[in-house]
């Protein structure tokens, strides 16, 4: 009977916004070009992480696909990383084409600017999904076939409308709450859907190797490849162990120097040496295996925090009065049909600076928790709201009233 | 316990700093006898015992204002005398003597340098082991580094030098000894004040700055600043920032209570900036006056050049007012949630401001997040830093 791994891999960049104060306001709009030494700098970080990360796993990940006929992965990959691998990195963005070229990965849809859109406006969502579909096409001549949204931000509406949208599959979290006693091991169809499949992330493999696989303090370490296999053959009737994680979990979160590329150059040959196994990409586990049951999930659930909800981007009133702010602005933006207003605008849409507001860990002292490129989730708004403020002033600046 | 002010006879933070740690202590069964250099009715202190240390031949020793002014002695022929603080912390010095001749105890606990003098003298005579505990020192009080008074700096140096162990109240004034001093770093501990619920004034009726409330229901917000008018403080920086926050939000008005020697400069300063009618000062206060201006803000502001702690901060967070702090205080290096700026950065400091007063929703999370830190804080943490200081010295065991 025939087994998979089914390998996601997320690859996403902000672009975060620079130190900018209300005396930057209406002055200048350069809110997200930070003086290279800084830490909120785009160019320093997608420099940093594409060498210590994507470059080096690009590397292992085409030789493993040269060496392994039967290797195939998935990955979702932002619209505003690849613009800025394009400005940047055209090295890393290369070795991402080539990872394509092989014809065993796929790319997964979502919105070009890693938004929440989907909450607040589904014309906006719609059209940075558009977007990102036609940037995909652009570099990896590839349509995405199957769908995941910001931050596996999930419900029933989200997989209505993929399903309208003709996509054949969508990812979310397999959250305990969700699944009951059901194994997030096989494929599932979403509550209110006629074709799309859904697969759900088995998280405690899932962050086995995104969270602790270097954690010396985790009683299954070391984590080897064989002994990974091993945990996953020993769930016989599972069909499709849905292993998805951020994509600089390779050599960015877990270092080079935990042996996570050794594990990672191991996992293909100790799975596929027992017949049946196989690795499958995110359409092919969903044209292969037949729906076990249905989901249903009214209340938004995501792949964060021990909450598993929205509560780490919308969970405080600076991030909701910040989100609610530039939302109120969309039709008098695209009325203005200033291009370079709209995309400052979709810019400051992406999750990451909802993120960097939020207190919820701020308190505990745990700042490695707290990715961040600011002191404080106060400074994090302050800027932004600044950026916001200035994006307001251009508009009047064109004649609307704000 | 050597001190040179205790509440409610205090001029500022130290006198506080003075009677939870006391306080403290005594709960954890530290027996304390403290020295003070004038005479005081403190019959509402029962956890220690408080003593005067005055000539023999002084009937007593009143205060006439606040920290740094002359002492009145009245002698037992009735004659009065003024002294000043140099020729006080030399009386006191031998008062001390005489008292530590005499009494029973262990470990000579002395504060800022006012009582270093005496401190000395004390260990000379009995060698029981002395402990200075730094609140601030010379060069942050007058503001700049190797600055201040001469002979200041001298008893500074040599009681660092001398005693058995220094106690710095955060890492910057640490620093600061290391630096103005020479004192090694594995001598100094550093240990943070606190704070106490039962230390606010209790709130009652409605806030006595009618105007400014009356203002905020007009759509205006108010900013904060509590504290001595001295250079050390910095509020000339502060002045010039909320000019800035005033060109983007005009609806606010700056509340400043205390006074100093640079009450009349910070007026006329007020006035150049052109933001005379947005600025209010109401001079020294106390009790509910005391409180209601913090609750009236919006934001405190704390600009100090050097704090040593900066108590104001925290006591804004228990009356509901978030802060925005100099980096360069103690209580920076103790709270997480504030703003937080360098004292001369008044563009930054400028910025946060103006983003406090046009967002409420910062405003209210910031002081939500301050306050679950501000309930955790205690006194006792302070004095479970100090006991094993007084164990190393006295039994040489460090717990």
């Amino acid at each position: 009977m025939s087994k998979a791994i089914v390998l996601y891999l997320h690859v996403h960049q902000p672009y975060r916004i620079r130190h900018y104060t209300v005396f930057d306001t209406a002055t200048r709009h350069d809110y997200f070009d930070a003086p290279y030494d800084s830490r909120e700098s785009n160019e320093r970080i997608v420099h940093k992480v594409a060498e210590k990360s994507y470059l080096p796993t690009n590397r292992r990940l085409l030789e493993l696909l040269n060496q392994n006929p039967d290797f195939k992965l998935s990955l979702s990959i932002t619209g505003t990383v690849l613009e800025q691998l394009e400005k940047w990195s055209p090295e890393a963005l290369q070795s991402f084409k080539d990872l394509v070229a092989t014809g065993r990965v796929e790319i997964v849809g979502e919105t070009y600017h890693h938004s929440l859109a989907f909450f607040y406006s589904r014309e906006e969502f719609e059209t940075q999904v558009e977007m990102h579909k036609k940037k995909v096409q652009e570099l990896f001549g590839q349509t995405p076939k199957v769908f995941r949204n910001t931050e596996l931000a999930y419900n029933n509406d989200l997989a209505y409308w993929a399903d309208k949208a003709g996509y054949k599959g969508i990812l979310a979290e397999g959250w305990d709450k969700v699944l009951d006693w059901r194994s997030p091991n096989y494929v599932y169809r979403p509550a209110y859907t006629d074709n799309i499949r859904l697969l759900m992330k088995n998280y405690k493999l899932s962050d086995d190797i995104a969270f602790r696989f270097g954690d010396r303090g985790w009683s299954e370490w070391p984590l080897t490849a064989d002994k990974f296999a091993h945990w996953l053959s020993e769930d016989q009737n599972a069909t499709n162990f849905d292993l998805f994680m951020d994509y600089e979990t390779f050599g960015e979160h877990q270092w080079e120097a935990s042996g996570i590329f050794d594990f990672l150059a191991h996992l293909p040959g100790e799975w596929l040496k027992t017949e049946g196994h196989q690795f499958m990409t995110v359409s092919e586990a969903c044209d292969t295996f037949q729906p076990t049951d249905q989901i249903d999930v009214p209340q938004t659930i995501t792949w964060a925090d021990t909450e598993r909800d929205l509560s780490a981007w919308l969970g405080n009133g600076m991030q909701t009065s910040a989100i609610n702010s530039l939302y109120s602005l969309q039709d008098k933006i695209l009325q203005s049909s200033d291009l370079a207003l709209i995309e400052d605008w979709r810019r400051l849409q992406t999750s990451d600076h909802f993120y960097y507001m939020c207190t919820k860990w701020f308190n505990d002292g745990d700042i490695h928790a707290y990715f961040s490129p600011y002191e404080t989730p106060y400074e994090a708004f302050i800027n932004f709201m600044n950026a916001y403020h200035d994006v307001r002033y251009r508009l009047s600046e064109k004649g609307f009233e704000v | 316990m050597l001190g040179w002010e205790l509440p409610p006879h205090n001029s500022g933070g130290l006198g506080v700093a003075c009677y939870h740690l006391a306080k403290s202590l005594a709960k954890k069964g530290v027996d304390i006898e403290f020295i003070l250099p004038y005479t005081a009715d403190h019959s509402e202190i029962d956890f220690m015992k408080i003593n005067a240390a005055h000539p023999q031949d002084v009937e007593a020793v009143l205060k006439a204002g606040i920290a740094y002014d002359s002492f009145k002695y009245v002698k037992k022929d009735g004659e009065v005398q003024w002294i000043d603080l140099f020729g006080q912390s030399a009386l006191y010095e031998e008062a001390v003597g005489r008292i530590a001749e005499l009494a029973e105890f262990d470990v000579i606990h002395a504060h800022d340098w006012l009582t270093c003098r005496a401190g000395l003298r004390a260990k000379m005579l009995t060698g029981k082991p002395l402990i200075v505990h730094v609140h601030s020192i010379e060069a942050d009080r007058a503001g700049k580094e190797g600055a201040g008074n001469p002979l200041v700096r001298e008893i500074e140096g040599l009681a660092f030098m001398l005693a058995d162990q220094v106690i710095a109240v955060n890492q910057h004034t640490k620093d600061a000894i290391v630096r103005e001093y020479g004192i090694p770093e594995d001598k100094i501990a550093v240990v943070h004040n606190s704070i106490d619920e039962a230390a606010l004034v209790p709130q009652a009726g409605v806030n006595d700055y009618v105007y400014l409330e009356k203002m905020k229901a007009k759509g205006y917000r108010v900013v904060a600043s509590v504290g001595r008018l001295t250079i050390q403080k910095g509020l000339v920086n502060l002045l010039r920032a909320f000019a800035k926050v005033v060109q983007y939000a005009p609806k606010t008005m700056l509340l400043v209570v205390g006074s100093g020697d640079q009450y009349y400069e910070l007026i006329r300063t007020a006035a150049e900036l052109g933001i005379g009618d947005k600025v209010l000062f109401a001079d020294f206060q106390r009790g509910k006056r005391y409180r209601d201006a913090f609750s009236v803000a919006d934001i405190f502001v704390m600009p100090s050049i050097s704090e040593p702690f900066g108590i104001t901060a925290l006591e804004s967070i228990g009356y509901g007012t978030p802060t925005l702090m100099s980096k360069q205080s103690g209580a920076a290096e103790v709270i997480r949630n504030a703003l937080k700026v360098d004292f001369w950065d008044i563009d930054e400091m400028a910025n946060k401001i103006t983003a406090v007063v046009q967002n409420d929703s910062l405003r209210d999370e910031l002081h939500a997040q301050s306050y679950r830190e501000w309930e955790r804080l205690s006194w006792d943490d302070s004095a479970d830093k100090i006991l094993p200081l007084y164990n190393k010295h006295t039994t040489g065991v460090t717990a």
